[in-house]
């Protein structure tokens, strides 16, 4: 196995999300371009939607905060692959940043020195899922700064129920107000513990709009809470109107009696994902 | 209201302008985000002319992704940055530089609106994220001051724009601010919102 080609791929994936906003998520953009009533807002998805254009036919990032690369992989545990990943996504990174080219986003946060690559302590991030198989699928997520600061962790008290975790999603929802770059994606991640909910919040980002949970019962709690944040006309950009978010998506663990987490990962507009299989014999594709 | 606007604008221009019109501008602009505008405050409190007239520009804040080198910069991406860290000091800059409109992203609080209706000048809201259409409308950069003492993002940058937007007035020189009028629809919108979750089963 060349590690250059993987590399390579690995680099196109970086190139891809940072430069080509996914299917489900302009289809998403136009759906809720089609819905709005506020001009103000209609405005502003306008110029996401040119700008998503500019961005593609140019190989430009759509954003200049081009984010923390953060992995994602699911890594079939007979893959002949497994020590080297972490090699690869780190060298990748480097190659990305330079070539592409991405923000020097990466600071040390106790000095403020920056590498300049987007490396540094447990830098590019990587969330290590184990399955079964011999094939390993490599998911990026390049997370942006202004979304990410409108993330939170809520530790409930048990006895407010759903209507307490619903009445704190939409409350959370409006007082980040426009800073996320609305319309987002939320992803809530519900119980489990502290670090768990976050974790789950933070997956739940990463599925397709227009995806639903598998069971019902969690699916139409979705589109319910989806319903609520946009009655409240925080709006794209938080100028107002129809769509404050475009998605709201639930993953859920089970939890200690006493505790209630409830992680809330806002992403803004920009739902940059890029994905890379790689099988046992080395083939790859980038998707 | 859609406006194009050629720069410089003169204060008369800028008073014209309201909460809700779109503006397309024509002409210079120059970046700064929080250390330019210490930097260009401490020049003009000891008296030192700046090397630009930033009263015939529009102030940006944006950190731009810059590539190349002095004279042939590519600017890959330059959408707005958070205005509301530039709070402290725009007031004594609107009055210090007298740009006529302040480009950023989600507004900007009380001082700063104060020195908006006083200074004449409209903070213009542009949409976050935008970076690759902001950069499409930047026709060239005409120069870069500070660059060494303040690094790529932090550097004032001066770019010549072409119709460079849509840009939002949501704070204007006559008191209208989109921000306010906002907040209390939304409050009222997220009332009934709560009721209809406490209404449920």
């Amino acid at each position: 196995m060349e590690s250059t080609t993987v590399k390579a791929a690995l680099v196109d994936a970086l190139r891809a999300a940072a430069t080509i906003l996914p299917e489900d998520v302009v289809s998403a953009l136009l759906d809720a371009r089609e819905r709005e009533t506020s001009p103000l807002g209609a405005a502003q998805l306008d110029a996401i939607l040119e700008n998503v254009k500019i961005a593609r036919n140019g190989g430009i990032p759509m954003c200049q905060d081009t984010g923390i690369q953060t992995f994602f992989v699911r890594a079939g545990v007979d893959s002949p692959f497994l020590a080297e990943i972490r090699g690869w996504l780190t060298g990748a990174v480097i190659e990305a940043t330079a070539e592409i080219p991405l923000r020097p986003n990466t600071v040390n946060p106790l000095t403020g020195e920056n590498p300049g690559d987007n490396t540094g302590a447990f830098m590019p991030y990587i969330n290590w899922e184990l399955v079964e198989g011999s094939e390993i699928e490599i998911t990026v997520l390049p997370k942006g700064g202004g979304s990410e600061n409108m993330s939170a962790l809520y530790m409930l008290p048990p006895g407010v129920g759903l209507k307490g975790i619903k009445k704190k999603i939409v409350e959370h929802v409006v007082s980040a107000g426009g800073k996320p770059c609305p319309p987002t994606i939320v992803g809530v991640g519900i119980g489990g513990g502290a670090d768990i909910a976050m974790k789950l919040g933070k997956r739940a980002v990463l599925r397709e709009i227009g995806s639903r949970h598998p069971e019902p019962d969690v699916a139409r709690l979705e589109a319910e809470l989806l319903g609520l944040i946009n009655a409240t006309g925080v709006g794209p950009m938080g100028v107002g109107g129809a769509t404050t978010s475009l998605a709201v998506h639930i993953e859920y663990a089970y939890r200690h009696p006493a505790s209630l987490p409830l992680g809330i990962l806002i992403q803004c507009w920009a739902d940059r994902r890029a994905r890379v299989r790689l099988t046992a014999d080395g083939a790859i594709e980038v998707s | 209201m859609e406006r194009k606007i050629d720069l410089p604008i003169d204060e008369a221009g800028v008073r014209e302008l309201r909460m809700g019109d779109i503006l397309y501008l024509t002409g210079s602009i120059f970046t700064a985000r929080d250390e330019a505008h210490l930097l260009m405050l401490e020049a003009h409190d000891s008296g030192q002319a700046l090397p630009f007239d930033p009263s015939r520009m529009a102030l940006f804040h944006c950190g731009p992704v810059i590539a190349g080198s002095d004279p042939d910069w590519r600017v890959i991406a330059a959408g707005p940055t958070t205005s509301i860290r530039m709070e402290l000091f725009e007031d004594r800059f609107l009055e210090a530089f007298r740009p006529r409109i302040v480009i950023g992203k989600g507004g900007m609080a009380e001082k700063t609106q104060a020195a908006l209706e006083r200074v004449g000048a409209v903070y213009a809201h542009y949409t976050g994220g935008a970076g690759a259409l902001a950069a499409g409308r930047i026709s060239r950069v005409e120069g870069v001051h500070w660059l060494d003492r303040l690094g790529m993002p932090e550097a004032v940058w001066i770019f010549s724009v072409k119709e460079f937007g849509p840009l939002l007035v949501t704070m204007d020189s006559v008191g209208g601010n989109l921000y306010g009028e906002l907040d209390k629809e939304i409050s009222e919108n997220l009332k009934g919102v709560l009721e209809r979750i406490e209404g449920s089963d």
